[in-house]
């Protein structure tokens, strides 16, 4: 990867293109614009080559066997464990692979259910659980579900006009009943990027636990958990150049150890007898059946590729794009943002609504002209219903886009208002 | 958006009439059910209410807010289904369904769908199925619920 920097700019977007096959693509006749990224990333030929090497030539079961395949899938599968947790600045066995962010979400949320009465990780009535109103479904639903089960009261941080939180009664909704934060780092819908220091130190000082949803974090800038200071961190590989069907679960070692798991079945266990079982040490106590072997090799080239190329480079690029976008769409009549309008503490992901025309129907009428946006309430409906829109559409740009693909994107909207009559 | 625009062959000059200028559109009373569907996947939404007379359906009403294939969709089929004896209309929305899951191989009969035929296009956008469906499910939910009304009372 280091060829492919030069010097100046330390960032070549030409070299990077090269890397991703997919951006070849001819869609109705036009050149693909790929600015979905914020839901699902495409892939580099490094990414593939690595689990195709892997599953052609490694693979087996691991953990499991004495042959040599079976030591060389599971040689593979824990470097990979390494790798994220580098790329994270996280210990080795503080990494739990899950098949997706959701799956980590649920993952604390039922082994905080199934602690017992006298566990620090107990909920009942009384306590409460906060979140925000900008949280994807996927950061949300599994809180709902927890604080049903368990008679705790859920409660969240609301939006400013501008889309960002609104702290002016943080004291009131973080509290001495408060067991867990689990908020976003940047809005998967709104862009807004979060002030995790803050809401960790609050948090810390009521004595709650704290999880960040990193799943449009990770890909897009550096992150150090440790650092951070929360107890939880969450991200999913197919948002940051890896495969689908892997996410992960970093946690902090000693709390890791110390709670219940969530799924039960081969590999979590200690020793298992007819009537009752004991449990492995994290992370294996998390990663019950065969785990997510190939995907992980993949996830982790991800990671080996993002490194290579910077991601203080790459955040930066997008803060290019981004400013273009946001200026673009403040000079087109008839077009507004939800989010922040500036790229302070701000990811690429731009929603954007256009005056007398559906999102859904924006979408397709870009797509005739090979933009791919995404449309709809994007996992976040409360947002939509604070915004008083029924959905969004959606444009988020990563590390292979250009200025000029923010141009189309910009040229397109005016198309699409002449086709509707609304310009 | 040339003429030649790919998705022109969905957004005909029917839907995009129904779309900007709907029938039938705002709820009204007398009415016997009120149904509220949504398409979770994209938050397009319709309140509906129907009014059935001795196997007649006598009036729809409706109020929703969604894409132009969902509310032209909605316009058109009270246009088809208002006036109708019941299983002309039920009928209606046979025609109509299959229609939609036709994949673009069906030729539409303008006798018994009217403007219904403009979709036709859309059932090569599988992802834009269910936004014509909406209203329709939402009718045959409420006619149902009206149906059982009916009888329960008689």
């Amino acid at each position: 990867m280091t060829s492919l920097l030069t010097p100046d700019t330390g960032f070549d977007v030409a070299a990077v293109r090269a890397d991703f096959p997919v951006l070849q693509r001819v869609i109705h006749g036009k050149p693909l614009v790929y600015l979905d990224n914020a839901s699902s990333s495409h892939k580099p030929r490094q990414v593939l080559d690595a689990e195709r090497e892997f599953v052609e030539q490694h693979y087996s079961n691991v953990h499991r066997g004495v042959h040599t395949l079976s030591q060389e899938a599971t040689d593979g599968y824990e470097a990979a464990r390494s790798t994220v947790a580098a790329f994270l600045g996280a210990q080795h066995d503080e990494i739990v692979f899950t098949k997706n962010a959701t799956e980590a979400y649920n993952l604390v949320a039922y082994s905080f259910g199934n602690a017992p009465v006298g566990s620090p990780f107990h909920l009942g009535p009384g306590d409460e659980v906060c979140v925000t109103e900008m949280e994807h479904h996927s950061n949300l639903v599994p809180w709902q579900m927890l604080c049903q089960r368990t008679g705790a009261t859920l409660r969240w941080i609301g939006l400013t006009d501008e889309g960002r939180l609104d702290l002016s009664d943080l004291d009131e909704l973080v509290n001495e009943r408060t067991r867990m934060l689990a908020f976003t780092q940047v809005s998967n819908i709104l862009g807004t990027e979060n002030d995790v220091a803050l809401l960790v130190a609050k948090a810390r000082s009521v004595g709650a636990y704290t999880l960040v949803d990193g799943a449009q974090s990770a890909p897009h800038q550096v992150v150090d958990v440790h650092a951070l200071g929360a107890d939880f961190f969450v991200l999913t590989g197919h948002k940051m150049l890896g495969p689908s069907g892997v996410g992960v679960l970093w946690g902090r070692k000693e709390l890791l150890d110390q709670m219940p798991p969530f799924l039960g079945g081969g590999s979590m266990i200690e020793v298992v007898q007819m009537g009752v079982s004991t449990y492995a040490a994290a992370p294996e106590r998390f990663e019950a059946g065969t785990p997510v072997i190939s995907q992980a090799v993949g996830l982790a080239a991800a990671c080996d590729y993002l490194a290579a190329v910077g991601l203080d480079a790459v955040q930066a690029h997008e803060k290019t794009m981004t400013a273009r976008l946001l200026d673009g769409l403040r000079s087109l009549p008839g077009a507004s943002v939800l989010g922040p309008d500036t790229t302070e503490m701000r990811g690429s992901a731009v929603s954007f609504v256009v005056d007398g025309v559906h999102p859904h129907d924006v979408g397709q009428s870009l797509d005739d002209l090979g933009i791919a946006v995404r449309v709809g309430h994007h996992c976040a409906a409360p947002v939509c219903r604070r915004f008083g829109v029924p959905a969004t559409a959606r444009a988020s740009s990563y590390l292979y886009n250009t200025e000029q693909e923010i141009d189309t994107l910009l040229e397109g909207i005016t198309q699409v208002q002449a086709f509707w009559g609304t310009r | 958006m040339t003429s030649q625009a790919p998705s022109e062959s969905m957004y005909q000059e029917i839907i995009l009439d129904h779309y900007k200028q709907p029938h039938h559109k705002g709820l009204r009373d007398p009415f016997d059910v009120e149904v509220h569907h949504v398409n979770p996947t994209c938050g397009d939404e319709v309140t509906l209410r129907v009014k059935v007379d001795a196997g007649v359906v006598t009036d729809v009403s409706y109020d929703g807010q969604g894409c132009s294939i969902s509310q032209a969709s909605t316009s058109v089929m009270t246009d088809l289904v208002i006036g109708k004896p019941l299983p002309d209309a039920l009928a209606g929305h046979e025609v109509f369904l299959a229609l939609m899951q036709s994949r673009g191989t069906m030729e539409p009969d303008e006798d018994v769908l009217e403007d219904g035929i403009a979709f036709a296009g859309v059932s090569k956008y599988p992802a834009r199925v269910k936004c014509a469906l909406l209203g329709w499910m939402a009718w045959k939910d409420a006619t149902a619920q009206a149906v059982a009304q009916e009888q329960e009372a008689s």
